[in-house]
Order: structure tokens, then C-alpha cells, then sequence
């Protein structure tokens, strides 16, 4: 589904992200792993167009997302949470999801300005759309708050509910459980298994827990220093030595 | 060539006056991110009290430039504490409109005070001409004056901010106001320092503006003000050097558009000038692009 | 939901109806002095002016210093239509309006990729440059500007450009096109992440809040009948960013209600001369240092609130949209 070929991202002097090879076919749950500036949200902003790679491909279903501005690629089924989170604040819950359906469910400026029929069919489907896809993640009730009156948990679920909304074929997660308490983890966990069935989805996710990855990802690629260093299932990399330095090695 | 040499001497008396206004600007920039609209009516009233010393009080000039500088420094304290510092965690807008606000408000208290007549400044300063190259360059005490003072105002501040410890701490603070103020630094009593030095430059340049323009009027810090920011942008906002390549650079702009072309032109290619430099380099001559981090 | 809906529609329908015959009837009856006349079309120019700058500096976060140059433009055109052309009336208005926006899109094009304080700048200078144009350009009538302007903006003509205004931008800012414009605000970079196209919805803004400038000029100069480069100067730029940060950025209520009180203070203080703007920026700075947010905040005064008292949704700053 997605292949990507020694990407590469300098700044400056400073390499942040080399000859990164990817490949995740459709489907797959797949981890993307490293220690504290390893440089995997670096990956996720050069996948999704907020920084220009310096060198390298980024292939998505045989086209190519080099130089394609953000709102375009997720235009081509690519759309991203945040780690640190990046909700529209003093937006309701509701308005939040109902954001991310403008770009495949528009209708017209001028069914807009002049309240014309299609603004209301309009409206009322992304209504309905957004209250359904509020209510996979039990946020339903909570539809008329402003984003930032959210708990903590709950803003970051809502971040993955906005990025849903903007119907993607592959979901980049960046560290969807961060800050969160052991359980609400789990319960996550769980939820983004389901929704990649239930929505057709192939996901691919960073995170900093490495048990949890463990848990649910089929497929892990570790990350340090910018470069790849393993790739494997979970089994595979917890036994792999280079995995093993990186992290005991400057963590533990 | 004739008219090019008096232009070029003409644009580097006003760039000067341009250069000392700009570089209060973009102290107060560097330090708290507030575009000081105020800051050409600080200027303004260092005039008139220049003005006053002068004609009304027979003030020697530089002792009136200095009684100048020492009143404006203390109207920009006075406004910092007052208007802005209230307002310096309630965003940026707010603290812009109040700037206005105070730019309005001494503008039309200058017009309730002293009227709306032009005040001719006294000359108080022998006007000679001093001619070089058979004729061709000319050049007025006033405009060697300026020079001199704006030379001298420039080493001043260099040292302040490279040697003083108050300018290191200016630094400091325009770098990283919490880091700053970790370090045990007052970070409001650095703020107010950086608006008195600026304020005692603007008065420095209001007192040379109403010696060449021979005028003082409660409007006339206004223009001059808005030239200067775009002065301090062109150099890069918050950098001291670009504020006076800045300065020198506009200066000499206008004077060569109004000896070549039209005095009409002049501010639309200021302002044309500021447009292309925003879009091709905006953050300026000296300055270095930074983007936001995600 | 819909009953209630369509109940308020029908309360603020006979509001309007009732000011507007109101002040047609004391009009016709000369109960208003020329005075109050003034002020009254003031209030609505301002009106469109703050409801049209508020989409682009408190709703999509976009700081412009250059209305004032918008209100020129939408002026000088709709007046040589009608005083140079003789085109009729709203064919003059539609045309300057028409125009403006579409140097909104000319010069919002490249300075949008700026951010605040540059973009502010980068308008302020525009609105300048649009000036000092006006004044080389002889046809126009150079710095002594255009004079005889026929006195075509009637007050029914005023009340219903007004009210098309308000509620045009009101239907705008509530649609799924008006939601992409505050997520700019909000978070761009999230925004852009969505799916939204942010450069678009910027200059989009942008010429939607120059063709209502240029309106609000257009009904000005067929009002007052003498244009000026000297009119549209930067304070009044300054004017329309008063009036929206002092309303609250990104409400319309209180746009239009700081429109009104500001056109009334000003007005009250007209017969003291000189000492009026100074008391005009005093105010303002108070105002300012005692209640940044605004009058409203980012709240909406309605007819429910009015009616129930339900608590809104709490007070917002500005969001720091601009660093």
C-alpha cells in the first residue's frame, strides 16, 4: 500500500531521518518504534507533507506523495493524529469531526452563503456521519463541548475520531496513548484494533510503550538515530540485539 | 550626477534620523513582540520638549537633546507599565490595538496641547555649506550633524548591549523571557530599560527631524514611526545591525525616488519595497527563517 | 429544534422590520436632525466594515491593517461608474464591490503565506500603497479626489446592503466552508492535516471581507458625496480593527454592537472638539487593558441567551494563531 525508499530529511547540518525504507501492505498494523528522538514523528511529517523529504520516495498506491502539500495527500487517503495534541479548541466536539469531512463531503459556497437546500442536506449528513463515528468511540454525549473543556483521554480519542473522519485507507497514529493511565491504554488498544476491521484500515503507529506495540502490532520497525535498525514481528525484535542496545543502552 | 550625490547625502541625513527610530522599534520588537505604534509619538514629544528647551528656555542644543532624551525615555517607561505590561498575557492583538490606542491618544493630546500649527524650530545650530569636488557634492553642518550624533548614538548602543550588563540581560530576555527569568534576571525591569533606550533614541531622532524639517507639529512622528518599522523589518525585526542597514537603506530609497521621479512615489515604493521583501525574504537583510516546529 | 428556530427567525424579522419602518417614518417626518443622519449611515458603513474585517482577522486569524485600502477601492470605482460612466446605482455598487474582491485576491495571494505581525504589516503596507496610487492617478482627481458624487445611497438601500451583510457572513462563518476558516485559526497545521486546503480558504476570506469593504465604500462615497485619498487612511483601517477587537474577535454580535457604540461615542463627543479623540484613545486603551478578550469574546449574542439565560461557552482569548 505504502512504500517508502531511503527517505531522507536534513536540517541544516543535522540528518534527522536516513535512507528510511518502508513497506506496509494493506491491512497490516504496523509499529513504528525508537528511543526519545529517534526521529519517528520526523517520518510521519515528511509521509504526510508538512516537511519536504531531501531525498528518498514516498510511494502511496503507485503515486508518488513527494511535494504534495498536506490537505492533498490526505486527499489520497493519508491522514495523521498528533502527539502533541492539535485539536481545533474552541470548536465544539462535533464541528471538530465535522471539519475533516469538508474536503470529501462539500457543498457549495453558495448553497452556503444563501442557505440553499444542499447546505442542509449537507449539513445534516455530516451530522449524522459524525455522531456515528462519535459513537465508536463513546463520545457521543460529549458532542455540543468545546474541544479543550475535553479530559485529557478523551481529546486524544477525539484527535483519532477527526482523523477517521477524514476517511483515510492508511491511519498514521503518533503516539495515541501518551499520557494515558494503563487502562485507558488497554481500552485503546483494543479500539484501534477494531477499527482498522470495521473501517477497512491499514494503520500504522508510534509509540513509546514497548509492550503495548508488542500487543497488537503484527509488524515492528525500529527506529534510532534516523536510521532503521530492525524490522520484524514482535518476536523477532525483542529478541534482536541491535533493538536491545538501542534502548538498554541509553534507557534503562 | 549632481542631483544624484545631493540625493544620496539627503537620503543618508534622513536614513539616519530612519535608523535611530528604527532601532527603538525593534528593541521593544526583540524584547516583547509588540509592534510599538507609539513609538513615532515618543519621538514626537521628545521633539517638542527639544522644541521648548530651545526656544522658550535658550537651552543649549545638546543639553536640550539630552533633557529630550530623558523625558522620552521616562513617557516610554510610563507607557510600558501603564498600557502594555497588563496586557502582556492576553495575546498580541490586544496588546496591538492598545498601542494604537496610545499612538491616537498622544497624537491627539499633542493636538489638544500645543495645537494644530506647525512650530518653526529655532536654528540652533550655525547652518553652514561646505562644498567638495568643485561644486559637485554639498553638504550642510545640519546633515554632518545628524551624521555624527546617529554615529555616535550607534557606538553607544553597541556598547550597552555588548558590554553593559543590562544589554546582556536585554539579550537574554528577547531570546527566552522564562530561561531569562530563571536566571534570576528582572525581566520587568529589563523590559522597561529596553523602552527607555529606545524612547531616548526616538528623542534623539525627534529633535534632528525638527532641526532639518525647521518644524515640530504633534503629528510628525507618525510617518516617520511607520517608515521606521518598515525600516526595522527590511533589516530583520529584532536585529540591531539590520535596523540600521534598514534605516540608511530607506533613506537613501526615498530621496532618490523623490530627486529621479516624484515626491508622490516616494511611499508607494516604500511600501512596494517592504511587499517584495516580505515575500521573497521576510524575515529580513539579517535576519535568519525559522518555521514553525510540529 | 426547527420550530424554535424558525420562532427566532420571526422575532428578529419583526426587530428589523419595525427599525427599519421606524426610522423611515421619522425620517419622512424630519424628526432626525442631518446630525443624526450622519451618524445613523456611519453606524451602518462601520457596521460592514467591522462584520467584514471580524471574518478575516477574528474568525480565520488573518491580522490586516489594510481595510481602509479595500474601502478606497470599493469607493473610487462605484464613483467613476455612476459620476464618470452614469451606470446606474447598483449596477456602481456591485461593480466596486466586485472589484475589491477581486484585489482582495490579487494582493492576498502572496503576502497569506505570511504569518501575523509580517502579514499585518505586509497589508498595512498595501492599504498605503493603494493610497498613495490614488493620489498620482489625475483622472480620479489626484490628492483633491473626487467631488459631486450623486447622493444615491438612500436608507433603504443602507438598511438591506447591511443586513445582507451580516447575514451573508453569518451563513458563511456556520457552514462546513466557514468551519475550515476557524480551524485555520485554531490550528493551521491540524487544519491542513484534515484535509483543508488553508491557502485557499485564506485569500478566500480575505476577498470575501474586501468585497464588503469595498461595498461599505461604495454606499460611503454615494453618501457623503466627496472621496479623498486623505479618507481612507490608515487610521481608518485602524477604526475597523478597533471596532472587532473591541466587539470581541470572532463574534458578529459583537462586532455590530461595537459599531453601533462607537459610532454613538463618537458622535457624543463631536461638540468637544479636539479633546474628542483624545478621550476616543483613552477609552480605548482602558477597554483594552480591562477586558483584552473584547466585549463578547468569541461568544454569540442570541436570541437564546437572551431568552433563557443558558450560560455560553466561556471566555477565549485570541488564539495565538499568530507566533
Amino acid at each position: 500500500m505504502i512504500t517508502v525508499n531511503k527517505l531522507t530529511k536534513t536540517f541544516g547540518g543535522l540528518t534527522a531521518v536516513s535512507n528510511v525504507d518502508l513497506k506496509i501492505e494493506k491491512g497490516e498494523l504496523v509499529g513504528l518504534i525508537g528511543p526519545n528522538g529517534a526521529g519517528k514523528t520526523t517520518v510521519f511529517n515528511l509521509l504526510t507533507g508538512v516537511y519536504v523529504p531531501t531525498a528518498g520516495e514516498i510511494i502511496f498506491e503507485d503515486k508518488s506523495l513527494v511535494h504534495l502539500k498536506p490537505y492533498q495527500i490526505t486527499a489520497q487517503g493519508v491522514a495523521r493524529t498528533f502527539q502533541n495534541i492539535r485539536l481545533f479548541n474552541s470548536m465544539t466536539v462535533l464541528d471538530n469531526v465535522k471539519l475533516a469531512f469538508h474536503w470529501h463531503d462539500k457543498y457549495s459556497l453558495w448553497g452556503a452563503f444563501l442557505r440553499l437546500p444542499d447546505f442542509f442536506r449537507g449539513e445534516e449528513k455530516m451530522d449524522e456521519a459524525a455522531m456515528e463515528l462519535l459513537k465508536v468511540f463513546r463520545l457521543d454525549d460529549k458532542a455540543g463541548e468545546l474541544a479543550s473543556n475535553l479530559p485529557y483521554g478523551e481529546q486524544r480519542r477525539l484527535e483519532i475520531v477527526r482523523a477517521l473522519a477524514a476517511k483515510p485507507k492508511l491511519l498514521l497514529l503518533d503516539e495515541p496513548a501518551a499520557g494515558m493511565n494503563p487502562l485507558e491504554t488497554k481500552e485503546l488498544m483494543a479500539l484501534i484494533g477494531e477499527i482498522r476491521d470495521k473501517f477497512d484500515l491499514t494503520i500504522l503507529l508510534i509509540e513509546h510503550d514497548m509492550s503495548l506495540v508488542m500487543s497488537i502490532c503484527e509488524r515492528i520497525y525500529v527506529l534510532d538515530y534516523g536510521k532503521i535498525i530492525a524490522e520484524g514481528t514482535p518476536e523477532e525484535i525483542k529478541r534482536n540485539p541491535r533493538v536491545i542496545e538501542a534502548y538498554l543502552g541509553r534507557e534503562a | 550626477m549632481d542631483l544624484f550625490f545631493a540625493q544620496l547625502i539627503n537620503g543618508i541625513s534622513l536614513g539616519s534620523i530612519y535608523a535611530l527610530i528604527a532601532l527603538g522599534y525593534t528593541m521593544v520588537y526583540g524584547i516583547i513582540q509588540l509592534i510599538n505604534f507609539a513609538h513615532g509619538e515618543i519621538l514626537m514629544v521628545g521633539a517638542f520638549v527639544g522644541f521648548f528647551a530651545i526656544a522658550k528656555y535658550d537651552m543649549n542644543f545638546f543639553a536640550a537633546m539630552l533633557l529630550a532624551m530623558l523625558a522620552s525615555a521616562l513617557l516610554g517607561v510610563i507607557i510600558e507599565r501603564v498600557a502594555y505590561k497588563p496586557l502582556r498575557n492576553s495575546g498580541r492583538l490586544a496588546a496591538l490595538i492598545t498601542a494604537i490606542g496610545v499612538s491616537l491618544f498622544l497624537q491627539n493630546g499633542g493636538l489638544f496641547v500645543f495645537g494644530t500649527n506647525f512650530q518653526s524650530f529655532p536654528q540652533a545650530f550655525p547652518k553652514k555649506t561646505f562644498q567638495f569636488l568643485d561644486g559637485m557634492i554639498t553638504i550642510t553642518s545640519y546633515q554632518i550633524l545628524i551624521l555624527v550624533v546617529t554615529i555616535l548614538m550607534m557606538l553607544f548602543l553597541n556598547y550597552i548591549v555588548s558590554y553593559t550588563k543590562t544589554g546582556k540581560a536585554m539579550r537574554a530576555v528577547s531570546y527566552d523571557k522564562d530561561a531569562a527569568l530563571m536566571m534570576g534576571i528582572n525581566v520587568d525591569t529589563i523590559i522597561s530599560a529596553t523602552f527607555a533606550i529606545g524612547s531616548a533614541f526616538a528623542a534623539v531622532a525627534g529633535v534632528l527631524l525638527g532641526l532639518y524639517y525647521q518644524t515640530v507639529h504633534p503629528l510628525m512622528g507618525f510617518m516617520p514611526g511607520l517608515k521606521a518599522f518598515v525600516a526595522a523589518v527590511l533589516g530583520g525585526i529584532g536585529i540591531i545591525p539590520g535596523a540600521m542597514a534598514g534605516g540608511f537603506l530607506l533613506g537613501i530609497v526615498e530621496a532618490l525616488v523623490s530627486g529621479y521621479w516624484s515626491t508622490n512615489y516616494r511611499d508607494v515604493v516604500v511600501f512596494l519595497i517592504l511587499i517584495v521583501f516580505l515575500i521573497v525574504k521576510p524575515s529580513g537583510l539579517f535576519g535568519k527563517d525559522t518555521g514553525e516546529k510540529v | 429544534m426547527k420550530a424554535m428556530r424558525l420562532r427566532n427567525n420571526l422575532i428578529i424579522a419583526v426587530c428589523l422590520a419595525v427599525l427599519y419602518f421606524g426610522i423611515a417614518y421619522a425620517m419622512k417626518q424630519r424628526m432626525l436632525s442631518s446630525f443624526h443622519q450622519v451618524n445613523l449611515y456611519l453606524m451602518g458603513i462601520n457596521i460592514i466594515m467591522a462584520v467584514s474585517l471580524n471574518l478575516i482577522v477574528g474568525f480565520t486569524g488573518q491580522l490586516a491593517l489594510g481595510h481602509a485600502g479595500f474601502m478606497a477601492i470599493g469607493a473610487y470605482v462605484s464613483a467613476v461608474m455612476t459620476l464618470k460612466l452614469g451606470q446606474p446605482f447598483l449596477l456602481a455598487v456591485l461593480v466596486g464591490s466586485l472589484a475589491t474582491g477581486v484585489v482582495g485576491v490579487l494582493i492576498g495571494l502572496p503576502p497569506l503565506r505570511l504569518r501575523g505581525d509580517y502579514l499585518a504589516i505586509a497589508t498595512l503596507g498595501f492599504g498605503e500603497i493603494i493610497r498613495g496610487l490614488l493620489i498620482n492617478i489625475n483622472y480620479v482627481g489626484g490628492a483633491a479626489g473626487m467631488n459631486g458624487i450623486p447622493k444615491l445611497t438612500t436608507w433603504t438601500w443602507l438598511f438591506i446592503f447591511t443586513v445582507a451583510t451580516v447575514l451573508l457572513i453569518k451563513n458563511f462563518i456556520n457552514s462546513s466552508h466557514g468551519r475550515a476558516c476557524i480551524a485555520i485559526r485554531e490550528n493551521e497545521i491540524a487544519a491542513d492535516a484534515m484535509g483543508i486546503n488553508t491557502t485557499f480558504y485564506k485569500v478566500l476570506a480575505f476577498s470575501i471581507g474586501a468585497f464588503f469593504a469595498g461595498l461599505a465604500g461604495a454606499l460611503y462615497a454615494h453618501y457623503f458625496f466627496l472621496i479623498q485619498p486623505q479618507t481612507f487612511t490608515i487610521l481608518k483601517s485602524f477604526d475597523a480593527l478597533v471596532m472587532v477587537v473591541f466587539g470581541g474577535l470572532g463574534s458578529l454580535t459583537g462586532s455590530i454592537i461595537a459599531a453601533v457604540a462607537i459610532t454613538v461615542v463618537n458622535a457624543a463627543l463631536q461638540s468637544l472638539g479636539a479633546l474628542r479623540m483624545v478621550i476616543y484613545a483613552l477609552l480605548l486603551v482602558v477597554v483594552m487593558v480591562f477586558r483584552p478578550q473584547g466585549l463578547m469574546g468569541t461568544k454569540e449574542f442570541t436570541l437564546r441567551t437572551l431568552l433563557r439565560q443558558k450560560g455560553g461557552s466561556g471566555l477565549h482569548d485570541y488564539r495565538k494563531q499568530v507566533d
